[in-house]
C-alpha cells in the first residue's frame, strides 16, 4: 500500500537568494559563488570549521541541508540508519575536478582530490547530521522530479527509510542551484496540507520557485 | 508484487582477462594482473605498479567495435556489457522493457587529459572531440546506444560502491515490475587523474598490494568493467539456459564518519552487510563466501574486518579479496566482484587472497590463501565500500 | 625557531583553509590533531604538501606523519633538522 509522504521542509538556493519553504530568507546577489556561500554560512551563524575546507559543491549542498533542517527536523525522532539521502545533478564534481587538475601541474592537492566525487557532498551532510541510511547520487541531464518522487517513495514505503533528504545540487563555476526536500511519512499540523504532499507536481513547483 | 531477481548473464574485462573465462583461468592459475605500467603515460611509470587491461586503446576499440577516439572507460564498458548480453542469450530483447544501469567514476577523463595539455599551452589548440564525452553519463549513453537499450539508461557515481549500487537499483526496478531485463555494473579506466589523486592520499602500495595482511601498505589501482544481466522470474523461465544464481539481498548505508576514511568500527560496513542479510532473510551462518572489499589500505581492512567480526563471530565464512588479482578498479569493482561472486556459486570455487603472509593481529579470522574447488557456495556476500562513507553489500544465492 | 613557528602557523592556516583561526590561537605545543586543533588525515596530507612547497622537504613515509605533525614545535624541529642536512 502506498502511504502518503510529505515535503515537511524545502530549501532552494538559486541566483544569490536562499529560500526556505518558499520564502526568501537571505539575499546576496552581488557576490561570486565562493563569497556568496561564505555569506550564507555567516548569515545563519553556523559554527562548523570544516565548512571552510569543503569544495563549493559540498558547501552548497551542505548549506542547503543545514537550512532545510533548521527548526524543522528532530534527529532524535529517527534512528541514524532510517534517514537517507538521494541527490542528483548534471555535472557531477566537474567544478572541483578542474580545480584539482590545475594543482596537479605542481603538487597535486590531496584535499581537492577528495572532493572529485559528487557523493563526498552526501557524505559531508551525513557526517554533520549522523545520517546512516541509504545514499545515492545520480547523474541526470536535467532535474527529473518523477524519478526522485518514485525512488524516494519506494524507499519510504518499503521501510528502507523513515525520512529522506532528496533533490538537486548543481554547481559549475559561477552557475549553481540547490533544491532540497525533507520528505517524511508524517508531518506537523501546519505542514499537513495538499501543497506539501510529495507529488511530482509539488516537487516541480518548488524546483521552479512557483510558491515564492 | 515482488519477484525473485535472477542473474542470467555475466561479462567481465580486467587485468586478468578479456572475458569471464579468461578471468577465471587466471584465478585458477593464481596469476595476478598487477605489474609495471605499460599503457598509461605517467611520471610514475616503473614506480607504482598498476593492474592494467593488457591492450592498447586501438586493440580495445577493435574488440568493442567502437572508435579508438572514444574514452577507454567506454571501450571497457562496451566489451564487458556485450559479453554479458550475449551470455544471457535473450532473443527477443526488442519486445522487453530493457535497461542499462552503468556506473563509473572517471568518465572520459583519459581523453580530457590529452585535451588539457594541448589546450593549456595554447587556448586555440586541443581537439574538442576529446572532451565531448567527458562526463560520467556520456560513457553510459555511448554504450547504451551501441547495445540498443532504450527504455531506461542511468549512471550512478558513488565512488567505489558505484557499480554495486547500479546492480542494486537494477534489482529494485525488476522487483517493482518497472523493467524486465537490466544489464547492470560498471567500468573505469586508469587515468593520470586517479593515479595522482590516490598517490596524494598516500594509500598506494609501491609493491603488490597485500589486503588483510598485518603489513599491508595500500592498494594497487586497476581498471576494467563488470556487468551482470538481471531478469525477473517470468523472463528467466523463458530462457533456454539456467540462471547462474539469484540476487537475494542488497543494502546501502552511510558510515557518516569522514570523507575518505572508514570509521574504526566499520559501522557503515556493518549496517550494509546486516541490512543485506535482513533483506534476503538469511542468517550470517548461511553465507559461505565473502568477496571482501579488501583494498589493502590500513584503514579499509581494519574497518571491514571489525565489522565482519561483529556480524559473524564466531563462525566465519570463507573470504578473499579478488583485488589481489585485479587491483582496485574503483567504479568497476562492484560489477566485477558481482560477476566473481556469481561464478563462485556457479563453478563452486573460492578465489585465493594472494600474498597474505601475516594475518592481521586484531582479527580472529584469516582469508583463504589458496584456491578452493568443489566447494558448495549457497550464498555469497560481496562488499563494496566507497569514499563519502557510501557502503553497499550484495548477496547472491544458489538456485 | 620562534620566527619559523610563527611562519608555520600562518602557512598552516592558509593551507588548511582555517578561516576561523588566527595564528595567535595556535599554541606552540598544542596538539594539532583530534582534541587539539581537530585536524584529520586529509589535513595531514596537506601538511606534507606544505613542507614540500615551502621548505622543499619530502616526507615520503606517511607513517612518520603523526610524529612530525604533533605540534607546530615538532614540525619546526623537523624542518630545522632536515634543512641542515640538506645544507
Amino acid at each position: 500500500m502506498q502511504i502518503k509522504s510529505y515535503i515537511s521542509s524545502n530549501c532552494v538556493i538559486d541566483d544569490g537568494i536562499v529560500y526556505k519553504n518558499g520564502k526568501a530568507v537571505f539575499e546576496n546577489r552581488e557576490a561570486g559563488v565562493q563569497d556568496f556561500l561564505q555569506s550564507v554560512y555567516q548569515h545563519f551563524g553556523i559554527k562548523y570549521p570544516k565548512f571552510y575546507k569543503m569544495d563549493n559543491l559540498s558547501k552548497l549542498g551542505w548549506l542547503a541541508a543545514e537550512i532545510l533542517l533548521k527548526d524543522n527536523f528532530d534527529a532524535g525522532e529517527y534512528k541514524p540508519e532510517d534517514v537517507g539521502l538521494i541527490l542528483a545533478n548534471a555535472n557531477s564534481s566537474l567544478d572541483t575536478d578542474i580545480r584539482y587538475y590545475e594543482t596537479a601541474k605542481e603538487i597535486a592537492s590531496p584535499s581537492l582530490f577528495v572532493y572529485t566525487l559528487p557523493n563526498i557532498m552526501t557524505g559531508e551532510i551525513c557526517i554533520r547530521h549522523n545520517f546512516k541510511g541509504e545514499n545515492a547520487f545520480f547523474i541526470f541531464e536535467k532535474f527529473d522530479a518523477g524519478f526522485i518522487q518514485e525512488y524516494v517513495n519506494n524507499l519510504l514505503n518499503n521501510n528502507n527509510l523513515q525520512a529522506c533528504i532528496c533533490g538537486w545540487v548543481e554547481l559549475l563555476e559561477d552557475q549553481y542551484k540547490a533544491v532540497l526536500f525533507l520528505v517524511e511519512k508524517t508531518t506537523g499540523a501546519e505542514m499537513a496540507m495538499p501543497s506539501n504532499i510529495f507529488t511530482i507536481e509539488n516537487i516541480l513547483k518548488i524546483y521552479q520557485l512557483e510558491n515564492g | 508484487m515482488s519477484t525473485t531477481v535472477f542473474i542470467v548473464g555475466v561479462g567481465a574485462i580486467s587485468a586478468i582477462g578479456d572475458n569471464v573465462a579468461g578471468c577465471l583461468a587466471s584465478f585458477k592459475k593464481g596469476k595476478a594482473g598487477i605489474g609495471d605500467m605499460v599503457y598509461l603515460d605517467s611520471a610514475y611509470k616503473n614506480k607504482i605498479p598498476v593492474a592494467e587491461v593488457k591492450h592498447t586503446n586501438e586493440q580495445l576499440a577493435a574488440l568493442a567495435g567502437m572508435s579508438p577516439k572514444i574514452s577507454r572507460t567506454a571501450l571497457l564498458s562496451s566489451i564487458a556489457a556485450k559479453e554479458a548480453m550475449d551470455d544471457a542469450g535473450i532473443s527477443n530483447m526488442d519486445a522487453l522493457r530493457t535497461g542499462f544501469i552503468s556506473a563509473n567514476t572517471v568518465g572520459g577523463m583519459d581523453k580530457t587529459e590529452n585535451f588539457f595539455s594541448e589546450f593549456l599551452s595554447n587556448p586555440g589548440k586541443g581537439k574538442l572531440r576529446n572532451v565531448v564525452n567527458h562526463e560520467c553519463g556520456s560513457v553510459t549513453e555511448l554504450v547504451a546506444d551501441q547495445l540498443g537499450i532504450k527504455n531506461y539508461v542511468s549512471t550512478i557515481s558513488t565512488a567505489c560502491s558505484s557499480s554495486a549500487n547500479a546492480i542494486f537499483l537494477a534489482a529494485r526496478m525488476i522487483r517493482h515490475n518497472m523493467l524486465d531485463v537490466v544489464i547492470a555494473g560498471g567500468a573505469d579506466a586508469i587515468t593520470k587523474f586517479t593515479l595522482n589523486g590516490f598517490n596524494t592520499l598516500m594509500i598506494l602500495d609501491s609493491d603488490y598490494c597485500k589486503p588483510f595482511d598485518e603489513n599491508r601498505k595500500g592498494l594497487n589501482l586497476g581498471e576494467g568493467a563488470g556487468y551482470v544481466v538481471l531478469v525477473s522470474e517470468k523472463i528467466a523461465k523463458t530462457l533456454p539456459k539456467k540462471a547462474y544464481c539469484t540476487l537475494s539481498g542488497y543494502c546501502n548505508a552511510n558510515d557518516a564518519y569522514h570523507q575518505t576514511a572508514s570509521s574504526p568500527d566499520g559501522i557503515g560496513s556493518y549496517l550494509a552487510m546486516d541490512g543485506a542479510l535482513k533483506k534476503s532473510g538469511l542468517l550470517p551462518s548461511d553465507i559461505d563466501y565473502i568477496n571482501l572489499h579488501g583494498t589493502g589500505t590500513q584503514n579499509n581492512d581494519i574497518a571491514e574486518g571489525t565489522a565482519i567480526k561483529r556480524l559473524f563471530d564466531p563462525h566465519y565464512p570463507k573470504m578473499s579479496s579478488t583485488k589481489t588479482f585485479t587491483g582496485h578498479t574503483l567504479g568497476a569493482c562492484g560489477g566485477l566482484e558481482a560477476v566473481f561472486s556469481a561464478m563462485a556459486i556457479h563453478h563452486k570455487i573460492i578465489y585465493p587472497n594472494l600474498r597474505l603472509q601475516t594475518p592481521m593481529k586484531e582479527l580472529p579470522f584469516v582469508p583463504e590463501t589458496v584456491l578452493g574447488e568443489n566447494i558448495t557456495v549457497r550464498h555469497a556476500l560481496s562488499n563494496s565500500f566507497g569514499f563519502g562513507g557510501n557502503c553497499s553489500s550484495l548477496i547472491f544465492s544458489k538456485l | 625557531m620562534d620566527k619559523l613557528m610563527s611562519d608555520l602557523k600562518t602557512q598552516i592556516i592558509a593551507q588548511l583553509n582555517m578561516q576561523d583561526v588566527k595564528p595567535e590561537d595556535i599554541g606552540d605545543d598544542q596538539p594539532l590533531f583530534v582534541d587539539g586543533l581537530g585536524l584529520d588525515s586529509i589535513d595531514a596530507l596537506e601538511l606534507i604538501v606544505l613542507l614540500q612547497q615551502h621548505y622543499k622537504i619530502k616526507l615520503s613515509n606517511a607513517e612518520d606523519g603523526p610524529k612530525v605533525f604533533q605540534s607546530v614545535r615538532t614540525i619546526a624541529e623537523y624542518i630545522t633538522a632536515h634543512q641542515n642536512q640538506a645544507a
